[in-house]
This record gives C-alpha cells, sequence and structure tokens, in this order.
C-alpha cells in the first residue's frame, strides 16, 4: 500500500538539505518499526518520494512524502509513532493512505501532481527592506504598486539559456496579512471549507514570527511544468524599486533578509481548476 | 526552540551548515542551568569525521550518565567557518548548547592522528582559550588529551593541562567527582591538577621537568611535583563484557564517514605486528560476550534507524565466536534491509560465504594486507600471512565469482631492501597470474589487482621504536622504483598501483618520536596558517620546513636516526604493561628474522599478564619458554 505523509519542518531543520532530509526519514521509519516496501537487489532501499523538496533555508507546514508499506495500522497510530521517532524541527501532521491506481493507468507520483504552493515570507528581525521602506504600510504600498504594473519580466536561467518570462501569471494570490490571505484563498480551493481536512486536526503553523511585522502571502505556480519561487518574485521587486528609486540609493535583494516559508502546497483539478491540498486527493 | 550560536547568514553561507547545529539523533539534552560539571568533548577534524569515532560516543555516554554532568561535542570549523570566525571574534561553541566552550569545566580532545595537532591549537584559539597550558587562569577550561597519541604526548605536552593515558571507561567518575570537590572547596586549578596526578594514568605535563644531552637527545625526565608520579600505568578496562557501550549512538543529519552502527567485538589484538602500535598497546586481547553483542546490535539498531552493522577490532577473524555471531547478524537483520560489513576479515571459505550473503560480489573487492613483498620481510615485521595464504584465498574467492583485489603494502620497513620492494610486483603479478589459470569460459571477465603502498612510521611503543626512518626523497625513490617493476610485470595492465604522499608521513614520523621541543615547530606552523594537514589539499610541507629551521632543530634527527638501546625516550614516562624488554628482544628478533607466537599460540611474557584477564588467561596457552625469551637461540 501507499501513503502520503505531511509533515512540518521547521526551526534549525532549515539547514537540512532535501538529500539528508530523505536520509533522515529513511532512518526514522525504521526506528519507528514502520513496515516499508523495499526495492529489490543486493543495496535495497526504502520505495519513497517526495512531493517538493524544499531549499535549504526555507521551513514548511506542507511538506508531502509518499511511501509503499507491506503493512500499517491506523494512521492516527502511523502519526503518533513515527512523531515519537523524530527530533525538533520535523512534525507528522497526517498519514493519508491512498487507493490502488486505477485499472490500466500509471502510478501517480507526488511531484507530478504538485501544481501550486502558498508561501509565507516574512523580514527577519535586524534587517530593513530599504531606506523608504519601514513599515508593513511602506511595504504593502510598494509591493502592491510593483505589481500593478502590466507585466513582471525577469530574466529566468535554465541549463541552456537565460530567457525573458513573465512572471506575473504565475503569482495566482497575494496578501499583507492573515485574514486577508485566508479570504482570498478560500476562492482559489477546491474544498474551501476544510483546508487541510478537518479543521480540529488542524497544527499550528510552526512558520518563524518576526517582531517588524513585514511579510507577504503568496500563492504561486509550482511544480513541473510551471515553476516560480517566492525569492525570485523579491528579486523582481527589488529590482523594480531600484529601477524608480535609482539604483544607488535603494538596496538589492538580501537573501538572507528574508524567511520563506511554505503554507500549503497543492494540485490542480484538472476539472474546476481549482486548488486541493496533496493530502486531499485519494490517490 | 533551540538557539543557534550562528546567524542565518553565517549558516546559509558556510558549506554544510549541519556540522554546527547539533539537534541530531539521541542528542543529550540537559538544562545546562543545572549542572554542577560542564564537559566539551573535542575531536579536532572536521564534523562528518569526528562523528564517525567511536571512541568519542563511548565516552559522551559514560559521562552524560551522571546527573551532574553535561557532556556536549565540539569539532574542528571547516576552513570557509574558520574564516569568518576570526573575521567577527565569534567564540567556538558546543553543539549541544550552543554556548561557547571557554565557559566549560572542561574541554576533551581526542587524539586519534598525529596530523590533527594544527587543529587542536584551531580549536584552542576558537573556543578564545589561551593555547598555551601555562597562560591558562583559574576562569579557562581543564583541556584534557586523550586517545592513541596520548602514548606520545611530548610534541603537545605543553598545550594540554593533563593527558589521560589509556582507555576512557574507567577514571572519568573519579576525576570528575575530584573536580567538584575542588570547585565546592574553592580548591584552584593547580590544587586539582595534583589531585589528578595522583590518580593512576594521568599525566600532568606541568609537574615535570626534561633535561637534554648536548646531542639533543634525553638526559633525564623527573617529576618536579611531589604529587605527581614517576611512572604513568596506563588505564585498562578488564571487563569489556559488562563496561559500557553506547547503545543509542548519536545519527548525524549528514553523512558521516562511518554512516553505520558500529559494535566493537573485542580490543586489542594476538597477532603482535611489529609495526602496529594499537596491537602493542591495547594489550592484553580482550573478548566481549557473544550475548552482549547480540544484545548491543538489537538496541543500536532500533536506536538510530541504521541500514548498515560493521564489526569492529584490529583482527575480526581472532573473535573466537565470529561465526555465530555474524550469522546471527544475518539471520536476524539481513531480511530487514540491514547490511553488514566486515572489516579486518581474513580470507578463508568461512568469510567466502559470509561476503557472498551480505554483498555484490560483482561489485566488492577482496582486501589483503600483506604488508611486505617478500615472505624475508614478512617474518621481520612478524606478519603471519604467508604467499601461499594470500594466493589460495585469492583463488578461492576468484572460483566464487570475486574478480576485485584490493592489496596493502608499506614501504620504507627495516632492513627493507630492492628485492623486497620488487618483491610487491611480483606478488601482484602471480595474483593475476592465477586468475588466469582459470578456464575463460568459467572466469568473469579481466582480474583488477590494486596494490597500494603507505610510507612505514616507526611509532612509540613498538619494537620499531629504536629505527631509523626513511626520508622523504628516499620514500619517492621506493614507489617511484616499484612504479617501474609493476610496468615489468606480465599482467601490468591488469594492475594499478598508488602510494601515499611522502612528504605528510616524514612529518607524521617526527610528531609521532618527537619530544617537547616540537610543541613550538608545531605553534608555530598553525601561526603560520598550517591547519588540516591531513588533506593534501591545505598541507603546506614548506612551512613545516621553515618552522623547524626556525627553531633549530632536524626533522632527521627525530626520523633519520638509529636510537641507541639505552637511549631514553620522551614517552618512557608511561607504562603501557608492555615491557621496554620486550619491545628490544621483538627488535632483535625482528632483525633476525624470526617470528614469534602470536598469544594464543604462547605466551612471549610481553608483561601485561599481571592486568588479570583478557587472552593472557584463555586455557590452553603455553607459559612462555626459554626458547622464546631467550636471546641467542632460536
Amino acid at each position: 500500500m501507499k501513503a502520503r505523509i505531511k509533515f512540518q519542518k521547521y526551526g534549525s531543520m532549515k539547514f537540512i538539505g532535501h538529500l539528508d532530509v530523505m536520509r533522515y526519514f529513511q532512518k526514522a521509519f525504521r526506528r519507528a518499526n514502520f513496515d516499508n516496501e523495499y526495492s529489490k537487489g543486493f543495496s535495497p532501499h526504502q520505495i519513497m518520494s517526495f512531493a517538493a523538496p524544499l531549499g535549504v533555508g526555507l521551513t514548511s507546514d506542507a511538506e508531502y512524502l509518499d511511501v509503499s508499506l507491506l503493512s500499517s495500522d491506523e494512521p492516527s497510530t502511523m502519526v503518533e509513532q513515527l512523531n515519537a521517532v523524530l527530533t525538533e524541527g520535523f512534525h507528522i501532521v497526517e498519514f493519508h493512505p491512498l487507493l490502488e491506481p486505477e485499472f490500466n493507468t500509471k502510478v501517480v507520483t507526488a511531484m507530478s501532481l504538485v501544481a501550486s504552493a502558498d508561501y509565507l515570507v516574512s523580514l527577519k528581525d535586524g534587517y530593513q527592506v530599504s531606506d523608504s521602506i519601514r513599515t508593513q504600510e511602506d511595504f504593502k504600498k510598494a509591493f502592491q504598486s510593483f505589481f500593478d504594473k502590466q507585466e513582471i519580466v525577469i530574466g529566468k536561467k535554465t541549463k541552456k539559456s537565460e530567457k525573458e518570462v513573465d512572471i506575473k501569471p504565475m503569482v495566482t494570490l497575494f496578501a499583507f496579512d492573515e485574514k486577508e490571505y485566508r479570504e482570498k484563498l478560500k476562492a482559489t480551493l477546491l474544498y474551501p471549507e476544510s483546508p487541510g481536512g478537518a479543521a480540529a486536526k488542524k497544527p499550528q503553523s510552526v512558520a518563524d514570527v518576526y517582531e517588524n511585522g513585514i511579510k507577504l502571502y503568496l500563492q504561486i505556480d509550482t511544480g513541473s511544468s510551471a515553476n516560480l519561487k517566492p525569492e525570485l518574485v523579491m528579486e523582481a521587486f527589488y529590482e523594480e524599486q531600484a529601477a524608480s528609486v535609482g539604483a544607488d540609493l535603494e538596496p538589492s535583494f538580501e537573501k538572507f533578509a528574508w524567511q520563506v516559508h511554505r503554507l500549503e502546497t497543492y494540485t490542480r483539478d484538472p476539472e474546476t481548476g481549482k486548488l486541493a491540498n496533496l493530502n486531499q486527493v485519494p490517490r | 526552540m533551540r538557539k543557534l550560536a550562528l546567524s542565518d547568514e553565517i549558516l546559509l553561507t558556510v558549506e554544510k551548515p549541519a556540522r554546527y547545529i547539533g539537534g541530531e539523533v539521541n542528542m543529550q539534552v540537559k538544562d545546562p542551568a543545572k549542572m554542577d560539571i560542564r564537559f566539551c568533548m573535542c575531536f579536532p577534524d572536521v564534523y562528518e569525521i569526528g562523528m564517525s569515532h567511536l571512541g568519542i560516543q563511548i565516552l559522551y555516554d559514560i559521562i552524560n550518565r551522571r546527573e551532574d554532568t553535561y557532556c556536549e561535542r565540539v569539532y574542528s570549523p571547516w576552513v570557509d567557518l574558520d574564516k569568518l570566525m576570526r573575521e567577527r571574534n565569534i567564540p567556538l561553541f558546543a553543539l549541544e548548547s550552543q554556548d561557547p566552550v571557554r565557559e566549560f569545566d572542561f574541554l576533551g580532545i581526542t587524539l586519534q592522528y598525529e596530523m590533527c595537532y594544527t587543529n587542536i591549537l584551531q580549536v584552542l584559539e576558537l573556543s578564545q582559550i589561551p593555547i598555551y597550558a601555562k597562560d591558562r587562569t583559574e576562569a579557562d577550561p581543564i583541556v584534557i588529551g586523550g586517545g592513541p597519541c596520548s602514548y606520545n604526548p611530548e610534541p603537545i605536552a605543553d598545550f594540554f593541562d593533563f593527558f589521560y593515558i589509556g582507555e576512557g571507561e574507567t577514571a572519568y567518575d573519579q576525576l570528575l567527582d575530584t573536580y567538584k570537590e575542588c570547585k565546592k572547596a574553592g580548591k584552584s586549578r593547580k590544587e586539582y591538577l595534583e589531585m589528578v596526578a595522583q590518580v593512576e594514568g594521568m599525566y600532568v605535563p606541568a609537574f615535570y621537568d626534561v633535561v637534554y644531552k648536548e646531542d639533543g637527545t634525553i638526559e633525564s625526565y623527573t617529576p618536579n611535583n611531589p604529587h605527581a608520579p614517576e611512572k604513568v600505568m596506563k588505564q585498562v578496562e578488564m571487563n569489556l563484557s559488562e563496561a559500557f557501550y553506547p547503545t543509542r549512538p548519536i545519527v548525524p543529519f549528514i553523512k558521516a564517514i562511518q554512516d553505520r552502527v558500529v559494535l566493537e567485538i573485542q580490543r586489542g589484538c594476538i597477532r603482535g605486528c611489529r609495526f602496529c602500535q594499537a596491537g602493542m598497546i591495547y594489550r592484553p586481547t580482550r573478548e566481549r560476550e557473544l550475548e552482549y553483542l547480540k544484545k548491543c546490535a538489537y538496541e543500536m539498531l532500533q536506536s538510530t534507524g541504521h541500514e548498515e552493522i560493521s564489526l569492529s577490532s584490529l583482527s575480526s577473524s581472532d573473535y573466537s565466536k565470529l561465526q555465530e555471531l555474524v550469522y546471527f547478524l544475518i539471520d536476524e537483520f539481513g531480511s530487514k534491509g540491514v547490511n553488514i560489513s566486515l572489516p579486518s576479515l581474513r580470507i578463508d571459505a568461512f568469510a567466502l560465504d559470509v561476503m557472498s550473503k551480505v554483498q555484490d560480489i560483482r561489485k566488492s573487492s577482496l582486501t589483503f594486507a600483506p604488508e611486505a613483498g617478500t615472505q624475508r620481510l614478512r617474518d621481520v615485521i612478524n606478519k603471519g600471512l604467508t604467499e601461499e595464504m594470500i594466493l589460495g584465498g585469492a583463488m578461492k574467492a576468484f572460483q566464487s565469482g570475486w574478480n576485485q583485489v584490493k592489496l596493502y603494502f608499506m614501504l620504507g620497513l627495516p632492513t627493507e631492501t630492492d628485492e623486497d620492494i620488487e618483491g610487491i610486483a611480483i606478488l601482484s603479478d602471480r595474483i593475476a597470474r592465477e586468475y588466469y589459470t582459470i578456464p575463460k569460459e568459467e572466469r568473469n571477465g579481466k582480474v583488477s589487482v590494486n596494490p597500494s603502498t603507505s610510507f612505514f612510521v616507526p611509532k612509540p611503543f613498538t619494537p620499531f621504536q629504536w629505527c631509523k626512518m626513511e626520508t622523504g626523497e628516499g620514500f619517492i625513490r621506493k614507489a617511484h622504483f616499484l612504479r617501474e617493476k609493476m610496468n615489468g610485470q606480465l599482467n601490468r595492465k591488469s594492475i594499478k598501483y598508488r602510494w601515499h604522499e611522502a612528504k605528510l608521513t616524514e612529518l607524521e614520523g617526527v610528531l609521532a618520536r618527537g619530544d617537547r621541543k616540537v610543541s613550538k615547530v608545531i605553534y608555530d606552523a598553525y601561526k603560520a596558517g598550517c591547519l588540516y594537514d591531513s588533506w593534501s589539499e591545505f598541507f603546506y610541507y614548506d612551512r613545516w620546513v621553515k618552522a623547524f629551521e626556525e627553531n633549530g632543530l632536524s626533522i632527521e634527527f627525530y626520523n633519520c636516526r638509529e636510537r641507541s638501546e639505552d637511549e631514553v625516550f620522551p614517552w618512557d614516562f608511561i607504562d603501557t604493561g608492555v615491557t621496554k624488554e620486550f619491545l628490544l628482544r621483538e627488535y632483535k628478533r625482528a632483525k633476525g628474522e624470526r617470528v614469534t607466537p602470536n598469544c594464543r599460540q604462547a605466551c612471549v611474557n610481553c608483561g601485561v599478564k599481571h592486568f588479570g584477564g583478557g587472552v593472557c588467561y584463555e586455557k590452553d596457552i603455553e607459559e612462555p619458554k626459554e626458547a622464546d625469551t631467550d636471546e641467542g637461540k632460536n
């Protein structure tokens, strides 16, 4: 059987890269006595796949990992067993059993499902956006006018060349506080009434909170067909600031100044075009 | 949530930030505010190497069993972070609490190889602890050294408050209890060290004076403090079966060198190879109980989630219940995807059976360590491996499907001639020839024979401690000579020969048998930028040579000199149990090309019997005979 595990990654674990997270979970499953399925051959390994690998430096409320198991217990027991062997910075939110693939169809990987993700981008304390942007109000105004442009073209590097891309259509939502974000979010969701399953089960966000209060909620295309990183949106914002105010007055994008936190990872419903959490689909 | 000592900016700039954040599986968590004693354990090399070391894990667990003490860890920051810490004046911190090391009561540094000595100074300096012990105040941690290199601590004696000579299981409780009492009674650092000096196995360098002769050798070595003994007896844990074993080792986030459970099955070695320091200082050989090991294996795999278990010992094949243990591990864990690795295994029918079960034959290679190319020289070093055994073992393996062979040799062994060196090429070729005697349709493609040579370094407390060592140029000449001979072999295309760095070996020789005068050289080399010397990309030979010259010392004095029988060695104040008389006897037998039986065949009266256990008291071992001890007869 297959199951999709949803977990949070936070605190100092943001410094652990994707491959090491994979090794971490392999060992965690063994400690939790999970009945993992192994590949055949002389160096058998657990069959597992991640939905959308998280970059180093980012934290998350919604990482998804698919595993193949030979047997399993009640989902709540599985969550408890696994949480009991994890260290600070990893927390299992849900164990979501998946249905077998339909007759005559291929197995869908979690990775191929991913279409979009929500992010919270916060300014870390001890940094400032720029000399003219000191408060969340300043930031809100500046970002709003940046986004009001017809198009937002950035140079995007691929393996072969650098090409110009308009990223504006890839940003499907932005907001400046949680209430606004929750409101706007509803319109994009396939199941707006039960975000992340039953409301009672929804865990507290593990995103770091900063005193300066400068932050931005984003929903952007993520995955194999179209992929945008929150850092690129911020970089484009800084470039625009520099162009309008004068390059020598405004600081360029500082990647250490902003903490990027993933709030949710979605798949897109082909019929309605609406988004569903990866643990809201049956397979 | 845990606070980190380094900022996001630094951690996201340096390579592998996981080296510095702690928080790993099985890390000990305690409240520092509630502790009487804070101990920081250090392995002076990069995290991935240090984390792989079993000894530290054992000590970490032993010390943390105490409720009044928090033992934490620190490793050498990599060069990228080293630079940032100096620029920004960030003090080195322990991984667990992320608190500065200088606030601790103790800093314990393990000394596993000589080439990490500059890293010790790095750890001290970055911790903002005075490098020289004499400059430390009551506010600084007590700096302790331990591990194999503490069997000649003299080259680094000036940097340590005291050394713990021997096995760590025995005396830490006493040292920490004493410390607690001293702290309560308001006693000084010096008063504490005076009490330490009275504990067996402890060596406080400041309490000893060395007087040198005109030729640079030692005239005398005398205690200058009434509490310091003349001889320091090594600590040895005689009851390994009940000795504590860390069943919850720490599991790093990043891949360490040993990404597996390590199970120490025995300590010491019965073989008595004359070049091997471990084979002498860990005497007597002591085995752990089979049932105890089974239990440890189970618990460690469960607590770590590792997918591999490795048996650790100097010579696994000599563990008396090896077959039972290995088959247990295969039966119990093999089906659960646990890989079993068995280093230092003699190639015989059992080994081949086990290897075929746990490894992919097509990908794995056989390893032999003949160490020398001719039987004559193997007799000199007392390596009981014959050509017949090697060829026989290789042939059996070839017939079972193997086609890769690794061979380890040393160049520069005492009495070595060109013929011995050429013997390495001939033996390599013979193994390949053996392979091609198998009919073409029955063999598995081409054979690949991979001989490699390291350069011999005479070590303290071995029968070769009196020996002259080869020079750097001499080593290179020998390696080139051997390469030429390899190229002259029939099967040269199947042989791939590699050799080690010669200049590094030269330096290792000095640090291994050096005296206190070398301390200043290490200090100057470090100040000139030497760090991570064992990493070839950071090894600056010229800076070391300059440091020797500026201090009026010569590498030749330490390496290229046959020492006389009555010379006082810098390490003579240590008593390992193995007597100097025995070592000298062995040296003479080596020169006479005479082999000495191993501990299970006959007792040759090396001196460790008084420890009261281990292989010395197994049944059916012959008592020392006159023939074995008398110089005149064979």
